[in-house]
């Protein structure tokens, strides 16, 4: 699993790059929880390249939401293939959380 | 034919049981959603059994058997660690899980939601889980 951020001024993106398990998770998760996330205005998460996620990845997004929406950051999710999506929507997770098509969408949200 | 591969309890054995059911699963054709799903059920299966049951102790192992018959893919872990005892799952409360900030306890709903029958047995010190899809 490689995550590759890029900040912008009130933006931060994490770029997901490989297969989001209970080992691999971890990592974004770290990265997650770093204090000066919460800074930022809204968290784009790109998955084009996120090929799998159990419920392990699941969780983490899971345990950062209710933090992220108290201290006004929003998460959004854009380029998610389409096996993943299926994943958020076996749990009902799509409607709990912004999942929208395009870099440009989630830009605009 | 039967599928076999015996792994140790440590995390990283998750991608080379994913790839071993991938393997399996390669020459039937599956859609990528159908394909994808089958292997986060066992991949959710596999992590519970080394992460909680046997507390990922790379001493010990897990013996997963896979096979495709009669149309119907076919799961069997066998372990020797903690058995689990579905009678006390309860279905999770996403909407909850978000509010506390939890981590965990989503994998089995999403076995639970793709598979057509999950079983727990226990035969003295074994433990066996059995998964089983139907296939298009």
């Amino acid at each position: 699993m490689k995550i590759v951020p890029h900040a912008s001024t009130d933006t931060l993106t994490l770029a997901l790059d490989g297969e989001l398990d209970a080992s691999s998770s971890v990592s974004l998760d770290t990265e997650l929880t770093k204090p000066d996330v919460l800074d930022y205005r809204k968290v784009m998460i790109d998955c084009q390249r996120l090929n799998y996620i159990s419920s392990a990845g699941l969780g983490v997004f899971i345990s950062h939401l209710q933090r992220f929406q108290d201290a006004g950051v929003k998460l959004v999710f854009f380029n998610m293939q389409d096996k993943v999506h299926n994943v958020f929507e076996i749990l009902g997770l799509d409607s709990l959380m912004t999942i929208v098509p395009t870099q440009q969408e989630a830009t605009a949200v | 034919m039967q599928h076999t591969i015996r792994v140790s309890c440590s995390r990283s054995n998750l991608k080379t049981v994913r790839d071993f059911v991938a393997g399996v699963l390669q020459e039937h054709q599956l859609s990528d959603i159908l394909q994808n799903q089958i292997i986060l059920a066992v991949d959710e299966i596999v992590a519970n059994l080394i992460i909680h049951s046997n507390h990922e102790d790379e001493h010990k192992h897990l013996d997963i058997r896979v096979e495709i018959a009669d149309h119907e893919f076919r799961f069997e872990a066998e372990d020797d660690g903690q058995s689990f005892s579905p009678t006390e799952y309860r279905d999770p409360d996403l909407q909850e899980h978000i509010r506390i900030g939890k981590k965990g306890g989503v994998g089995i709903a999403l076995v639970n939601r793709i598979m057509d029958h999950v079983e727990y047995t226990t035969v003295g010190t074994r433990n066996f889980c059995r998964l089983s899809k139907r296939l298009p």
